[in-house]
């Protein structure tokens, strides 16, 4: 994406120890310029270290971490061209919005009525115009999350580093933010390094995304890579939900024995006499439970050598209970190309 | 209601404890009483009358007190330039003391709350309170000796061929003496050990209540560790210091003893207050020195606010 092709980020086989911790452990790989990318993992899989190398506040124990192609190992957090949204804000509870934003541009000595001009753009930018005067105290958790863009942003970094920025918003607000930083992020052309445990996010906002797994990286791709064509158990199981197969619902599925991974949301409930198209493969089985999800119905099927879960689009309206009633025989049909095989787990 | 509560409760205790959480005002009005009785009867009504003896004066001849409202004393206390002395000496050792304490304890405080692992934090507190087990006066004169003349200090600097640099020091005009124990800097070195401890436990509560976040925030942003330190660290443990300095400004404006001990014999205001009271009978004089010190706190507290200090609370 970027115009000379150096990455705004490279790791070259970098570890960090915390004392016998692995928290980092050989990681490799590449940020494209201008991309948002994000490291999607459960807590302690090495992502936020990630985030905080790159940042400074952690320096690798070995390999080489680049930003623009520059070795940044031994340069304090102060000497680099990245900025940090952090998880809970750290905005300057002492300043006002005002001060907070042009923080980073007093630093660097831009003359007054500048930098205040370049921080009311910057608030406008994130639709906090006219909030200049107040503290950070008497802001919401979505205010106080403009702000610390904002207060990053306006210092035009190079990368900027977002460390679970909408953790702690309720579920309403994370959606109108996500739409939101994408947008920013395409108005401003920045690369975004974004960190979160939240597939969703990562799925809804990424160019890319890395699946983290105990220090390690399990999975680099697009969303839909990284969906359709899980590298692993631990992915197909964390981003997203699946159905794990194996043995004699495997050798079904799969057509050959393995370990295969089908999303629940590719799979049609059919009546037992529905014939199989070409490519297509089937499963007779009976309805245990269902359970209303609004949007969708979950309906848990027995099959013979297990269980498996469909997820339907709730068409019919009500709760899906007269049509999908426990005991019910049906038919599950899938297409092959959607029954993904799975390396060993190591 | 009540029986049903008595019962599962099992005892008159229980009944009670119910009867409070129904009745919030009453339990409030209980647990205040005590402390409302003895700030504003014990502790205020005495500090008034106190202070109301001020207002009273002193027959030259017969030193009997008159007990009527008049400004004699003030105008007494304030026309004799000896108790200006008085008053600026003990205002400018109480300044340089808080300083002082404020250079000492910020590191120690920094190191204990950022730096310090479990065990060493609690060996550092063990170190800081320490002091206050033993008497301040076993502490006061031991630093007598260690700063006479043939004391430690001097027998230190002797055999580290230091004492030409000891005589320089103590040569120097106001703060040098004899020795150390017979100069302003002596009575200011043992000022600041006596007082550090509640200098060093307020700002280790106001930085605790910073996140370390914050402080990477400002490095992010580009601030190097000074400037950080500078825009957001002190800013934030303002209110600690100046917590700690209405402790270490105040002890040294009231103290008596230090300066009795250790020193130039000069008089400070609790010295006056103590002799004008004692050995004079002077109580309307002595009351009115103590005007002194509950002035310039509400000066400096109504200063320190102005100027801030109190915006990170």
């Amino acid at each position: 994406m970027g115009g000379n092709g150096v990455p705004a980020v490279a790791f070259e086989a970098v570890s960090r120890l915390f004392g016998e911790v692995r928290a980092v452990d050989r990681v490799s790989f590449e940020i494209a310029d201008g991309e948002f990318f994000s490291m999607l993992g459960p807590s302690g899989s090495g992502k936020t270290t990630c985030l905080r190398l790159i940042a400074g506040f952690e320096q690798p124990s070995s390999g080489r971490v680049l930003v623009h192609g520059e070795d940044v190992s031994g340069v304090p957090p102060y000497a680099r061209d990245v900025n940090t949204v952090f998880q809970d804000y750290a905005l300057f509870p002492h300043m006002s919005v005002g001060e907070n934003v042009e923080y980073g541009l007093m630093i660097r000595k831009v003359p007054r009525a500048d930098r205040q001009r370049q921080a009311e753009e910057m608030l406008a930018l994130v639709k906090l115009d006219g909030l200049y005067g107040r503290k950070p105290s008497q802001l919401s958790g979505g205010q106080r999350q403009r702000v610390a863009l904002a207060r990053a942003l306006v210092n035009h970094p190079r990368v900027l580093l977002l460390d679970e920025p909408l953790g702690a918003l309720d579920l309403k607000l994370r959606e109108n933010m996500q739409h939101e930083l994408k947008s920013i992020q395409r108005q401003v052309g920045i690369t975004f390094v974004y960190v979160t445990h939240d597939q969703g996010e990562a799925l809804a906002m990424s160019d890319r995304l890395a699946v983290f797994n105990h220090g390690r990286i399990e999975q680099i791709g697009t969303p839909a890579e990284v969906y359709d064509h899980p590298a692993s158990e631990f992915v197909a199981g964390f981003v997203g939900q699946t159905n794990l197969v194996d043995g004699y619902l495997g050798q079904r599925l799969g057509g050959f024995p393995g370990r295969y991974a089908v999303r629940p949301e590719r799979i049609r409930i059919t009546t037992p006499d529905t014939l199989p198209e070409g490519g297509v493969a089937i499963l007779d089985g009976v309805i245990r439970n269902t359970t209303y999800l609004g949007a969708t119905v979950r309906v848990v099927v027995a099959v013979e050598g297990g269980e498996i879960t469909v997820v339907e689009q709730n068409l019919q309206g009500g709760d899906g209970s007269a049509s999908r009633a426990s005991g019910t025989e049906v038919r599950l049909m899938v297409e092959r190309r959607h029954v993904q095989a799975l390396a060993e787990s190591a | 209601m009540t029986a049903l509560a008595a019962s599962r409760g099992g005892s008159a205790l229980a009944g009670l404890s119910t009867a409070l959480f129904r009745r919030p005002r009453l339990t409030l009005l209980l647990l205040l009483v005590p402390p409302l009785l003895w700030l504003g009867v014990i502790y205020l009504g005495s500090l008034f009358a106190l202070l109301a003896q001020s207002f009273f004066s002193i027959d030259e001849f017969s030193g009997v007190i008159i007990r009527e409202f008049s400004l004699a004393t003030y105008r007494e206390f304030l026309g004799n330039a000896a108790n200006w002395d008085i008053i600026l000496r003990t205002v400018v050792m109480a300044t340089a003391v808080t300083l002082g304490c404020t250079a000492i304890a910020f590191p120690i405080a920094y190191y204990m709350v950022r730096y310090a692992g479990m065990r060493m934090k609690g060996l550092l507190y063990l170190g800081v309170m320490l002091p206050l087990w033993s008497s301040y006066l076993v502490r006061v004169y031991s630093w007598k000796l260690i700063l006479a003349k043939e004391g430690i200090v001097s027998w230190f600097a002797a055999q580290l061929h230091l004492t030409w640099l000891l005589e320089a020091v103590l040569e120097l005009p106001v703060i040098g003496g004899p020795s150390l124990s017979i100069s302003y800097l002596g009575t200011f070195i043992v000022f600041v050990y006596i007082w550090l401890p509640f200098m060093i436990l307020p700002i280790i509560a106001a930085l605790e209540r910073v996140p370390a976040s914050v402080i990477e925030a400002s490095g992010d942003l580009g601030a190097t560790p000074g400037q950080t330190f500078r825009n957001v660290i002190f800013p934030l443990a303002m209110p600690g210091v100046v917590a700690g300095s209405i402790f270490t400004f105040s002890l040294t404006l009231g103290d008596y003893i230090i300066p009795g001990i250790i020193g130039q014999s000069t008089p400070f205001i609790g010295q006056a207050v103590y002799s004008h009271q004692g050995v004079a009978g002077n109580i309307p004089m002595a009351a009115a020195f103590t005007l002194v010190p509950i002035v310039v706190m509400g000066v400096y507290l109504s200063v320190a606010k102005r100027l801030g200090a109190f915006d990170a609370l």
